[in-house]
């Protein structure tokens, strides 16, 4: 999951001339025709090709989501230059319905133009629409480019925190033997 | 986590540098705001200079001046100037074994979670943090 943090300056913006004017960024629904450009736009980010795994994140997010699912593209010049995936979860981890983030990507070379934070306004309106008052996230804790970017956008430290068990491979016995193991 | 109060005045002073980046500020004008003497304050500003954050124009009009990026600056990356943040536990007795190792295992748990935090926080993002506080307390008070 990759993101651009805060839009250009304001004062940059007016001072652009009219020709020169940034090209009018579109966040709307995911079709099937934008699927190839996603596989890509995360094949380029994390270096790993998923054609069928997001076929499948479409069928369940794209095709039977826009209830309490989302799957959103960022569209500019008539390519997709990002995507966000959501949606909204209920009273799971004992708490009331809540919107979870949980995929957003926005291709290099268009970071650092608001994509992210437009895409991150949608979701969260949408999630509003369905009168969900909280949006929820993980990453990375080393990831701090990410972290930063939601920071940046008002989130923080919500009232759950992660917990992992590393679970060893099969036939090392009980959770935690996979530790003793290697020592 | 118990910050210094140098590691303090440090923080806040950046905040100030980055709010106003096209201004000199002299050191005087934050020590007096934050009660804190020029002298102290200057030891301070002086490995804020040496980080490359701000730097120090002499003479009239003089002052110092922020010259990071605020976007990109966070608040672990000026608090590591003045911290040792790889604190270890006092040397365990003989028997404290595996005592010991689960101990250092919650502090190094509680220890990440500080860092991943302070790594994600920039200055930026807490001075639009100030901005909406301050909003919110006019609001408040109007």
């Amino acid at each position: 999951m990759t993101i651009e943090p805060q839009r250009a300056p304001e004062r940059v913006r007016k001072t652009a001339a009219p020709a020169a004017a940034a090209p009018v960024l579109h966040i709307r629904t995911v079709k099937a025709a934008d699927l190839p450009a996603v596989v890509a736009l995360d094949a380029t980010v994390t270096g790993l090709h998923k054609a069928a795994y997001w076929q499948r994140v479409y069928r369940r997010y794209g095709v039977n989501g826009q209830g309490q699912r989302h799957f959103l593209v960022a569209e500019r010049d008539g390519r997709v230059c990002g995507f966000v995936i959501g949606e909204v979860r209920d009273w799971e981890f004992g708490a009331p319905p809540c919107g979870w983030l949980f995929a957003m990507d926005v291709m290099p070379s268009a970071r650092q133009s608001g994509v992210g934070g437009r895409l991150l306004a949608e979701l969260a309106q949408r999630f509003r629409r369905e009168g969900v008052r909280v949006l929820r996230t993980m990453t990375a804790s080393d990831n701090s480019l990410i972290q930063s970017f939601f920071r940046s956008q008002g989130m923080r430290a919500g009232h759950l925190l992660p917990l992992e068990l590393d679970l060893g491979s099969e036939g090392e016995g009980q959770p935690g033997a996979a530790r003793k193991a290697r020592r | 986590m118990k910050l210094q109060k140098n590691t303090v005045l440090a923080l806040y002073s950046v905040l100030e540098f980055a709010a106003r980046p096209d201004e000199h500020i002299p050191a005087g004008e934050i020590a007096e705001k934050y009660g804190e003497s020029v002298h102290h304050l200057a030891k301070v500003l002086s490995e804020l200079v040496r980080a490359r954050i701000v730097a120090s124009v002499r003479g009239v009009g003089g002052g110092y001046r922020f010259i990071g990026n605020a976007r990109r600056l966070t608040l672990l990356n000026v608090i590591v100037l003045f911290e040792d943040l790889a604190q270890e536990l006092p040397e365990p007795p003989p028997q404290a074994g595996a005592t010991h190792e689960a101990l250092v295992r919650v502090l190094g748990e509680i220890d990440r979670i500080a860092l991943a935090t302070l790594g994600s926080v920039t200055i930026a993002t807490l001075l639009k943090d100030i901005g909406r506080a301050g909003g919110a307390a006019g609001k408040a008070a109007g």
